[in-house]
């Protein structure tokens, strides 16, 4: 009781000014290395830090103190480790009360006059998050929170998290920072000498992010020394509109009998410290191998110093995990395609949930050169929300681009930006108070750039002039939400001419106003100029270039579209944009390439053409051959005489050693390509149904090629996959085969670790349900070790998976 | 705690093909090609290690660092005194590259699965080779690669050496429940280092010893 009591008087009484009031006017000083010194006191190998909080304080108290007196403005408690997936929730919580009354009685002893703040300091979790992981996003955030929370409760003045090198994982952290505290939050990077983050990440990506998130300051830490990562903290003090912190190491450890050195000394680190303070650097500190030396050197070495002050800087950007795209004089393209409006197949596609359609999607306009998508999966039978987490979801799987969220629907809106690795772009909001105030906390919250559109309660204005009030208007309602102009993008809504001949001249207009006299960026969506007229894409192209030659800022377009990307790659060779003259002659040669080619499919004699091209694996030719005899021919038909004798060949040939694993495949997805293209066109393609079976790769194993083959495999041969993903719960196999009266499980597992969930699948399934095979494979099976685990049967490899699931009735 | 970036050498494009169970084709050629070139500037090639000294007495080893028991392990590194502890990872690329095509084309998920296999082995193999040029000139001459969950080896100790060399602060390799590394195409091991005065039997190794090893229907068995 008294313990608590302490801490609590400490909190309320030793705080005497907020960390971010003191980062308006100065430079703070953070402390140095924490385990190196520990490791000096005698920390054994093997021992978790975080324990010695409660068994040695009197050590973490010395180092804490020893800062203080060198001159640090705030030293981090000694938590980097301490987080629910390593420690019990009671030991959780008395490491962390301990280590901040630690860092607390330090600052009050300490006899430095200088401000002096404590902060938590919270590290990675250990674990990668989904989808290269095991580690869920919502549950790495609740791991955060918890320890935030308890980091608020024994009385820390700030927080930093710190020397994270996953994009993700620092997103997860720094919303559970701000959902669970409003304490100031630093969030401090590790950068490899590639001047990204392990996760590939850039520094400019990282400052999207972050601000987006609203954190107090950013910045990077550990890994190399100061001189080694001047080019990250120079290109984060370029973007960053907030404080940045630098606390590198002493350089690169090396180590000499038992004892570990760092290769740069104290002089030549505080000489190139005070070097980035004088470019702008605020928060400056060490990592491992600094000491209080150190410290007391470049605390001494900057007393002098003025800070510069912060500026704010004025730049459009959004992200991806990987990089960042930004607004600038150069055309954005924004991809259109995903998107059902106006497509039958994408609708289809969304009531069947077939994700690799709208990945592939997402593929072919990446390749085509697009800078973002346009994500939009809203119909009205779906539910839309888990919709777009889905597809967002496996969209940054499959593509680095920066994505924009396209919903009508807040909730799902809110839910998409959760969980996307970056800053995203949203559309949209308008000038109706009820959408401003349904989008813009949301924004406030997550970060984003948005699309506003120039229209309100009252519809869209007719006039140019209209528009520019709207948008005015938009722009005062986003500062009262703290949102900045350089993150809301205009549209000035495109009109068919077809109804209204001046349509083009109004929009134009209007866009130009809004950018020379509010100074923001637009974006336009192009095509609708032609809604109602003949040779749409002529005259889509012509707009686009008169906007371009306007000042327009963003396009969402359909880059399949020959005659926009023509218009594209024209303005900017003609602009002399970088490399545009040779990205001009590129895209007109890659595109006479695609002309050849349908040339010769036109040659290919039909019938045996398509045997051929299954069994070569050609996709694309297999499916515009399908398509073209669907002109003539049933669809059941085309399945029945060409593509399942196609795949019995080349089946047969695998199994007779004369086909291997990758050809098998290749024909499998060119035979897909065919049942995709007759499942569009004719329902009776759909009436193959030979039973369901459920593939799913075990609890704790995240490898799930092997299962995918399988799959492939049989949905080729006509059975119905329920395919459950990797790392699934035993329980929620045995409630999908309960729901779905499923006669076949098919489990993978890689490991021998993993093996053990299998068995224990198996088991719940045959006690539980029993109405069930289970058929098991993976590298470390064997036909034995499958019977002992109580496998009905071991298949070596896919095919074989095939002929047991043929040999069973499972309908 | 040292950190080395070691060179590639040329993909062995016939190993590629072994680790996909394939052979040559020319679709298959196409394939690889068109994988080949996606893979370009996205790959890593860190490693991150660490001196260790060994005793061991029945088959009980005791590593400066830690301690284990393992039949394989002792007969492999018989009469080693000292030896080099690391952790590698071509990084998370190619998991990247993997399940992006995992959904849209198995057919070449297998194959950068493959690639990345040929890649970490290679990454491994010139990694050997570097101790083996670093300790040439004090008499030290590496006997061998053996990674836990080889022969007897405990998989636990990973455990206990990722955390020992830093490796997920230092080149991004993270282990779940299962242990299971991330990035997949990582590899920690032990390289035993024999005095070359005191022996005159040894022959340099590279790469795996699967003779002595158990698994007899290992894919990657040579």
């Amino acid at each position: 009781m008294t313990a608590i009591h302490a801490v609590r008087r400490t909190v309320f009484t030793e705080n005497n000014m907020d960390l971010r009031e003191f980062l308006k006017n100065n430079i703070l000083i953070s402390d140095g290395g924490m385990g190196s010194l520990l490791q000096k006191s005698g920390l054994p190998l093997g021992v978790l830090p975080e324990r010695w909080n409660l068994e040695k304080p009197e050590v973490i108290r010395e180092i804490h103190k020893a800062y203080f007196d060198a001159g640090s403005n705030m030293v981090s408690t000694n938590t980097f480790g301490a987080n629910p997936l390593k420690f019990s929730d009671d030991e959780l919580k008395d490491i962390i009360f301990a280590a901040v009354k630690i860092a607390q009685d330090a600052k009050k002893e300490s006899i430095s006059d200088k401000e002096k703040f404590v902060a938590l300091d919270i590290g990675p979790l250990g674990h990668m998050l989904k989808p290269y992981g095991d580690l869920d996003f919502e549950d790495a955030v609740n791991a955060f929170k918890k320890i935030v929370s308890l980091g608020q409760e024994a009385g820390a003045d700030a927080v930093i998290i710190e020397t994270m090198n996953d994009a993700y994982e620092t997103k997860a952290a720094v919303v559970a920072a701000k959902e669970a505290c409003k304490l100031p939050l630093i969030v401090s990077n590790a950068y490899s000498e590639d001047g990204k983050l392990l996760s590939g990440t850039t520094p400019r990506a990282m400052v999207a992010l972050l601000e987006g998130l609203g954190v107090d300051a950013l910045g990077c830490n550990c890994s190399l020394g100061p001189e080694k990562l001047k080019n990250v903290v120079e290109e984060l003090l370029e973007y960053s509109s907030i404080p940045v912190i630098f606390q590198p190491n002493a350089g690169l450890p090396k180590i000499i009998g038992n004892v570990t050195f760092y290769d740069v000394d104290e002089d030549e680190y505080v000489a190139c410290m005070a070097d980035e303070i004088r470019k702008g650097v605020r928060i400056a500190g060490g990592c491992c191998g600094t000491t209080p030396s150190y410290i007391k050197k470049l605390s001494d070495a900057v007393s002098g110093l003025k800070p510069v002050p912060v500026k704010k800087k004025e730049i459009t950007i959004v992200s991806s995990y990987i990089d960042a795209v930004v607004f600038d004089k150069e055309p954005v393209l924004i991809g259109e395609r995903i998107n059902p409006t106006g497509k039958k197949k994408f609708k289809q596609a969304l009531i069947d949930k077939d994700i690799p359609y709208i990945l592939n999607e997402g593929i072919r306009q990446t390749e085509k050169g697009v800078h973002i998508l346009d994500v939009n999966v809203g119909l009205p039978d779906i539910d839309e929300k888990e919709m777009l987490v889905n597809v967002v979801k496996e969209l940054q799987a499959v593509t680095s681009l920066p994505l924009q969220l396209d919903t009508a629907d807040p909730d799902a809106m809110e839910a998409a930006m959760r969980i996307y690795n970056g800053k995203p772009l949203i559309n949209s909001v308008n000038g109706k108070e009820e959408v401003m105030d349904s989008i813009f906390p949301l924004v406030k919250k997550y970060g984003g750039a948005v699309i506003a559109l120039t229209l309100d309660e009252n519809g869209i204005p007719e006039t140019s002039e209209g528009r520019f009030r709207i948008a005015e208007k938009i722009l005062s309602k986003a500062a009262e939400y703290g949102i900045d102009r350089k993150d809301i993008i205009f549209d000035t809504l495109t009109m068919t001419v077809a109804t209204n001949p001046e349509a083009g001249n109004i929009t134009v207009s209007a866009l130009k106003k809004i950018r020379d006299e509010l100074n923001c960026h637009t974006s336009l969506g192009v095509s609708n100029i032609s809604f109602g007229m003949p040779n749409r894409d002529e005259i889509n192209a012509e707009f686009y270039l008169n906007a371009l030659n306007s000042g327009l800022s963003a396009a969402i377009m359909n880059p399949y579209s020959y005659q926009m990307m023509k218009t594209y790659y024209s303005f900017r060779a003609l602009k002399g944009f970088n490399g545009g003259e040779e990205e001009y002659k590129n895209f007109l040669d890659t595109n006479e390439e695609t002309v050849n080619n349908v040339a010769v499919e036109e040659r290919t004699d039909f019938a045996s053409g398509l045997q051929k091209a299954i069994i070569k694996g050609l996709k694309e030719e297999a499916s515009s051959i399908t398509s073209k005899m669907l002109d003539t021919t049933d669809g059941m038909e085309i399945v029945e005489k060409e593509i399942i004798p196609s795949l019995n060949i080349v089946g047969q040939d695998y199994e007779e050693k004369r086909a291997y694993l990758p050809q098998l495949l290749m024909s499998a997805e060119a035979a897909s390509a065919c049942f995709e293209v007759i499942k569009y066109r004719s329902q009776n393609g759909r009436n193959r149904d030979r039973g369901s079976v459920i593939l799913a790769t075990v609890k704790g194993d995240i490898h799930d090629i092997g299962k995918n083959i399988v799959k492939l495999l049989l949905e080729n041969y006509g059975f119905n996959v329920i395919d459950l993903g990797k790392d699934v719960d035993p329980e929620i196999i045995l409630e999908t085969a309960k729901k779905e009266n499923v006669k076949l499980v098919g489990l993978s597992a890689l490991m021998t670790t993993t093996v053990v969930s299998m068995e224990k699948t198996i088991k719940l399934l045959k006690e539980e349900y029993g109405k069930c095979k289970v058929v098991v494979g993976g590298a470390v099976l064997t036909k034995s070790y499958a019977e002992k685990i109580g496998a009905d049967h071991y298949s070596k490899d896919a095919m074989e998976t095939v002929r047991y699931a043929e040999s069973l009735n499972l309908k | 705690m040292k950190l080395v970036k070691i060179d590639f050498t040329d993909i062995d494009r016939g190993e590629v093909l072994r680790y996909a169970c394939s052979k040559e084709t020319d679709e298959i050629n196409k394939l690889l090609d068109e994988c080949i070139e996606e893979m370009e500037g996205n790959l890593n090639s860190d490693v991150v290690y660490e001196d260790f000294y060994m005793e061991e007495k029945d088959s009980e080893i005791n590593f400066s660092f830690t301690k284990t028991h393992s039949e394989s392990l002792a007969k492999s590194f018989s009469g080693c005194g000292v030896g080099v502890v690391f952790a590698a990872t071509i990084g998370l690329g190619i998991d990247r590259l993997i399940e992006k095509y995992n959904k849209v084309s198995p057919s070449k998920a297998l194959m950068f699965q493959a690639l990345g296999t040929e890649r970490i082995e290679n990454l491994c193999d010139n990694f050997q080779k570097y101790i083996s040029s670093q300790y040439a000139g004090i008499g030290l001459i590496p006997v061998g690669r053996f990674s836990p969950g080889y022969g007897d080896l405990d998989l636990n100790l990973q455990k206990v050496i990722l955390p020992y060399l830093e490796a997920e602060k230092r080149i991004g390799i993270t282990l779940n429940d299962s242990l299971l590394m991330t990035p997949s195409k990582s590899v920690t091991a032990f390289i035993g280092l024999k005095d070359i005065f005191r022996t005159f039997e040894v022959e340099e190794q590279c790469g795996h010893d699967c003779h002595s090893c158990s698994s007899e229907d290992c894919l990657y068995r040579k």
